[in-house]
């Protein structure tokens, strides 16, 4: 009996033993200490860490307008990248069950963008945005294209959400081209027999059945658009006039160009709690609209 | 037969319109490329045009300058070594949870999916703190532990789900048959896993290999530098010079570029299966 709860033990330690130690050192422990730090006047480097209570928060609330300014941003980024990105991704994953001979290919080069890392794509767009939309512009004569992309507040915004959408359009379309493919052809082909038009079936057959996709899309969705950081360093780095600065990157330069690491840790704690009530509410809410086919 | 035609008619249009915008996606990629091979000065002229002639001295500068060999190197290691002890121990983790259902697994369990919500900048701040007092700064074994920590959730979370569907009449054959523990998990469940492994390879490697923020919080020497973070090393130096810019960035997708277009069908069903399971 003693030898086989000594080699339960063992089990235990061997099998689950190296996850644990990992997820506490890195996970765990980092984010007690980011709570113990957010109530501190700590700089990062001093040796005295002072106790300040809730004077970081209070800060943030009342005296940052730059971290609301941020906020605000990552908000409104937020709506209009979730729904760009999962409009485009169904319609493409919508044409591309469509029995075209092009398919495949189209699959690929719609996914594409996403295997780069936003960091990459950001320097790439950058380029596009300053010399490529000028060159289309004086073919075209739009001047669209010859807006200042990348230097005006508005443009800027619209130019992230650009590429933003570019990225990620296409890994949502993988996730609606599988929902979409088990939608079973005899519904809708009932459905087409008793008369239903097209935007019929899409809204009341389609849509109600792909669901469980659509949780997982908005959630992908609001969890990157919430969370950007690459793509917005290596586009606008926050600028002009930290009009596109994210929240992430707010976060990040309060600590890591401020230097005030009790700070910065206080806006870390509050980006976990709104990111967790977001997204918990997103996926109770789109859960409770699947239905069983 | 009114109906087939029209609906040949209809896919027809659908295919050229898809085709059109299959192509605009494609212009970002075809600035990149063209423009990489210019002189700076046509560069600047005449960035639509297809290039007069091919600079391509611009990829050996651009190789020299972002240390391509080394930063590549670094990429890969961090990337391979990475994947391939995340895999085991969340695997290995994941088995455990499933078959031995006690509490203190259950709890755990529980933890690792809740630390899924944490997003990275909440933690990063003291991270840096951490891994600086456990001697992981600067160093790509202590970049490798920081990615075990991160990736453990979600590979766990994703095995788990895999293990509860093997089942448990061959592990017990097995067991009959005199195999230990450990020889039942390599030799039967392991193998068996083989689906879950390529999705978890699939997915991280996406992550870790693209990943900017972490390595440059960790990594200081210029040896040690990621593809990403010679990349942004590079534009911080020669802010605006595109002729050295434009050739480092294609250097810096090729190797992901490749890696897709081989591996296709397995990242297109890693996501799928990922997706499903998340």
């Amino acid at each position: 009996m003693k030898h086989r709860k000594s080699s339960q033990l063992l089990q235990q330690l061997v099998f689950v033993g190296p996850s644990i130690v990992f997820f506490i050192l890195i996970i765990v422990v980092p984010f007690l200490l980011g709570m113990y730090y957010s109530f501190t006047d700590w700089n990062g480097v001093s040796e005295n860490i002072n106790w300040v209570g809730f004077d970081n928060f209070l800060h943030i609330f009342t005296n940052d307008p730059k971290f609301q300014t941020a906020f605000w941003f990552t908000v409104r980024f937020t709506v209009v990248g979730v729904v760009l990105t999962n409009i485009i991704g169904f319609f493409l994953a919508y044409f591309l069950t469509k029995p075209l001979k092009t398919r495949n290919i189209l699959r690929t080069i719609f996914f594409m963008p996403n295997v780069i890392g936003g960091l990459l794509l950001g320097f790439i767009w950058q380029f596009i945005f300053v010399k490529g939309f000028s060159a289309v512009g004086d073919v075209t004569g739009w001047s669209f294209f010859n807006l200042p992309w990348l230097g005006d507040e508005p443009t800027a915004f619209w130019g992230i959400v650009i590429v933003f959408v570019w990225q990620t359009a296409g890994y949502l379309m993988v996730i609606y081209i599988s929902s979409l493919t088990n939608v079973s052809p005899d519904l809708l082909e009932a459905a087409e027999i008793d008369g239903a038009s097209r935007w019929q079936v899409l809204r009341s057959i389609i849509l109600p059945l792909i669901m469980p996709g659509v949780t997982i899309c908005l959630f992908l969705a609001i969890s990157w658009s919430f969370k950007m950081f690459d793509l917005n360093l290596s586009l606008t780095k926050g600028g002009p006039f930290g009009s596109t600065e994210s929240v992430a990157l707010n976060i990040y330069n309060e600590a890591f160009v401020n230097n005030r690491y009790g700070i910065g840790t206080a806006k870390a704690l509050i980006f976990f709690v709104i990111v967790a009530i977001i997204t918990m509410i997103q996926v109770r809410l789109t859960k409770s609209k699947e239905v069983e086919a | 037969m009114e109906t087939t035609k029209n609906y040949r008619f209809s896919t027809i249009v659908t295919e050229i319109i898809m085709v059109l915008i299959g192509l605009l996606f494609l212009v970002p990629f075809y600035f990149l490329f063209v423009n990489s091979v210019k002189t700076f000065g046509d560069l600047l002229t005449n960035s639509a045009a297809w290039p007069e002639v091919f600079q391509w001295g611009n990829y050996a500068n651009a190789w020299e300058k972002i240390k391509f060999p080394s930063a590549l190197m670094n990429s890969l290691v961090v990337t391979v070594v990475s994947n391939l002890l995340l895999v085991l121990i969340s695997s290995m983790a994941a088995y455990r949870m499933v078959r031995s259902d006690t509490r203190f697994n259950r709890i755990l369990f529980g933890m690792f999916i809740a630390a899924m919500v944490i997003p990275f900048q909440s933690i990063m701040i003291p991270l840096v703190t951490v891994t600086s007092n456990l001697g992981l700064i600067d160093s790509l074994g202590g970049l490798i532990i920081c990615y075990l920590g991160f990736g453990a959730p979600m590979s766990v979370f994703l095995f788990h789900g895999f293990v509860k569907s093997v089942p448990l009449e061959i592990e017990e054959a097995a067991r009959v048959d005199g195999s230990s523990v450990y020889g039942v998990f390599f030799r039967i469940v392991f193998p068996l896993m083989k689906p879950m492994y390529v999705t978890v390879i699939i997915l991280n490697t996406l992550w870790i290999w693209n990943d900017y923020l972490l390595p440059s919080l960790i990594l200081q020497s210029s040896n040690l530098r990621t593809i990403p973070i010679a990349t942004f090393a590079l534009f911080g130096q020669y802010t605006k010079q595109w002729d050295l810019a434009l050739p480092a960035l294609v250097l810096g997708i090729m190797p992901i570029i490749i890696f897709f277009l081989l591996m296709q069908k397995y990242i297109i069903q890693g996501i799928t299966a990922g997706s499903v399971k998340g």
